[in-house]
């Protein structure tokens, strides 16, 4: 069993300057007892998935709310899946539309949050599904 | 405010009353402890004259068109004119923005307000890699000044006034504008409108950002500078506070950091471009937002009316009356709208915008129901708008001016909203202004902390949202339409781009924007180097990349 806390990118991919979501769950999460990494706004994919690698980190948690999701969220996914990062988990929230969401599940992320999502659902699909890196 | 006997009667009553109070909630106790606005501040059960007999009626309250404004800056009200119904609209191409445009003039608004997509509202073009996957998809696209005139098309320049929601290429933009005008034969006396171009609430909450504090402010002073020469009917300004609450910030923030960002503009243009202050505090508009707590809204609108006209008066030395009207613009909460049971965001709305008459608004957006999740509908904007033309014409609230003055509660509620946003406001002063306390983190911890704390307090159903946290419906099948903008818009406005790139003088272009480039580092005003340039075809990028590389870039810090 790992010591290790677990690690959480939250990034801002994308134009989107819409951060309110993004930082209330930075605090959340360092609450929970998890270890955040808040990158700030205006991150390329190429950014956030550089960074996501140096930190060595378990999840990497998108926030757009700009309606440019489609194209940035697989994007991290696929760059990340490039350098065979397989044991970072993706996740992605903001205003995602039902409909984008197969897409989305389909370029690699394991789950997708949306407006209304407490802050403990959150915690607990994070305590769920991810086992810190040994 | 009140006689002795008054107070001592009231005083009798109220202690009567506070007895009836104590047996029936021993046997029926409330429904819960705190009794809160949605910014968390404590209402209590009843409100009388005790609670404003030290207001003084000639120095606080007085009547509408008189210092301090507390009632309005007109003396004949809504009577006059109504509020400018004013949606804030863009999406895709300018074509497509243009034909919505001229639908909410032929449903009935009377002024324009522009939407522009991320790639503009961050000063980077369609071509640029930074802009995949964003074009169109929250506003308007525009590259160029032939883009500019697609959006434009039809609109009578000289009759109607334009808002742009723009920040830092507030100047590219508004050359386009001035340019277009020119183009047309309309002088630039003749133009009205507003750019948004407040930067200082960008570092706080909108994070639109490009360059850093100082020369943000410089550019904005610039365009105050040339505003106050050459176009006098615009607004070269929009002091915002909608952006601020919708970050999370409570009303009493909200507040406190428009006024002193305002304040900033004040002391920035009089110190950098030695103007009077009467030259151009005229022209200063403000923005605030109207969220879901009725009360608390009017009390603030209000309140931000006397603490302006005051502030201009006691710390600038304004002599003009003009000056000391604040004159404001108003947008209902978005972040007060759900994804869930959407039809319930008409009400919201409504109500919303009813306090932000109350609190008389000179300029009003009203938000779609379906704006928690896409851009709105014809339909669903059709409605927003006559939530505004009913509220004019059906509620009969228009009749009469102010009608909220003298209430207990809401001249107490005013006071405590004064009185605590002058304590932001005098806290930002020691810690050397308004800049110095961005550099410090300061406006951006507090709104974090607020945001935090009142998603805890929905999580916790202390603060209700219908439809997230109560009388929630399971499974909903959420069925409005939702109006998509498809991603063929982008590769059609590269197309767009491209062709402007090609046709244009290439070499008339890099000599405007090496003069851009030289006003900068000369310290002179961009305006005329900007109207220049945008009139050879410069794009937005074009422009800010000047601004980029002479005064640097601005990297979010990432504060939570």
């Amino acid at each position: 069993m790992s010591d290790r806390k677990i690690r959480i990118l939250l990034a801002k991919p994308g134009l989107d300057g819409h951060d309110r979501g993004a930082r209330v769950l930075a605090r959340c999460f360092r609450d929970a007892g998890f270890e955040v990494i808040y990158t700030g706004c205006h991150q390329t994919p190429e950014q956030i998935a550089s960074v996501a690698l140096q930190e060595d980190v378990d999840v990497v948690g998108l926030s757009c709310l700009s309606g440019a999701h489609k194209y940035l969220f697989p994007q991290v996914a696929k760059l990340l899946q490039d350098e065979g990062a397989t044991d970072i988990t993706v996740i992605g929230g903001g205003i995602i539309p039902e409909k984008d969401m197969p897409a989305l599940y389909e370029a690699g992320l394991k789950g997708i949050f949306t407006p209304g999502a407490t802050l403990d659902s959150l915690v607990e699909w994070i305590n769920t599904n991810i086992t810190p890196k040994g | 405010m009140f006689t002795k006997e008054l107070l001592d009667q009231s005083s009798l009553l109220r202690k009567k009353w506070e007895d009836e109070v104590k047996k029936i909630v021993a046997k029926y106790p409330d429904q819960k402890e705190r009794w809160t606005t949605v910014s968390d501040l404590e209402i209590k059960r009843i409100y009388g004259p005790e609670d404003i007999k030290d207001m003084d009626f000639e120095k606080d309250i007085a009547y509408p068109g008189q210092f301090p404004y507390l009632r309005g800056n007109q003396p004949t009200g809504y009577r006059g004119k109504y509020w400018t119904f004013r949606m804030f609209s863009g999406m895709g191409t300018a074509v497509e923005t243009n034909k919505r445009w001229h639908y909410l003039l032929t449903t009935g608004q009377t002024g324009l307000s522009t939407a522009f997509d991320f790639p503009t509202l961050m000063g980077y073009d369609t071509d640029s890699p930074k802009a995949k996957g964003e074009c169109g998809k929250c506003g308007v696209a525009i590259d160029t000044i032939e883009d500019f005139a697609d959006l434009i098309k039809g609109v009578p320049l000289d009759k109607i006034t334009t808002s742009m929601t723009i920040n830092p290429p507030a100047t590219a933009l508004w050359a386009m504008y001035c340019a277009s005008a020119e183009l047309q034969g309309i002088p630039l006396t003749k133009i009205g409108g507003t750019i948004q171009n407040d930067m200082l609430k960008e570092f706080i909450a909108q994070k639109t950002l490009m360059c850093p504090p100082e020369p943000s402010v410089k550019l904005i002073s610039d365009t105050i500078e040339f505003g106050t020469k050459y176009v006098p009917k615009w607004n070269t300004i929009s002091i915002s506070g909608y952006h601020i609450r919708e970050a999370g910030a409570t009303a009493v923030q909200e507040l406190a950091f428009t006024l002193r960002d305002g304040m900033e503009y004040v002391e920035d243009a009089i110190r950098r471009k030695g103007l009077h202050v009467d030259q151009f505090a005229p022209r200063l508009s403000f923005f605030f937002n109207s969220h879901i707590d009725f009360f608390e809204e009017i009390a603030k609108l209000r309140a931000a009316r006397r603490i302006w006209a005051k502030a201009m008066r006691e710390r600038y030395n304004s002599q003009d009356p003009r000056s000391w009207w604040m004159r404001f613009h108003t947008q209902t909460a978005g972040c007060s709208l759900t994804a869930q049971q959407p039809y319930n965001n008409v009400v919201r709305t409504a109500t919303e915008a009813l306090a932000a008459v109350l609190g008389g608004t000179q300029s009003l957006h009203t938000n779609s129901l379906d704006e928690v999740l896409c851009l709105p509908s014809d339909h669903a904007v059709q409605i927003a708008l006559r939530t505004q033309q009913l509220i004019a014409e059906e509620t009969g609230v228009a009749n009469t001016i102010d009608p909220l003055a003298g209430s207990y509660f809401v001249e107490a509620l005013t006071n405590e909203m004064e009185e605590k946003a002058w304590e932001y406001i005098h806290k930002i002063d020691d810690m050397g202004g308004m800049v110095a306390a961005i550099e410090k983190g300061f406006p951006q911890m507090e709104i974090s902390d607020a945001a935090y704390k009142f998603q805890q307090q929905i999580d916790a159903q202390e603060k209700i949202m219908i439809g997230v946290n109560k009388y929630i419906e399971e499974d909903e099948q959420v069925d409005i339409p939702f109006l998509e903008i498809d991603d063929s818009v982008e590769a059609e406005q590269l197309e767009r781009l491209a062709a402007v790139k090609r046709k244009r003088d290439g070499r008339k272009l890099a000599e405007c924007l090496k003069d851009l480039a030289k006003a900068c580092k000369k310290g002179d005003n961009v305006m005329p180097y900007c109207i220049e340039a945008v009139k050879n075809y410069a794009t937005v990028q074009e422009i800010c990349d000047v601004y980029r590389e002479v005064y640097g870039e601005y990297r979010d810090p990432g504060i939570y």
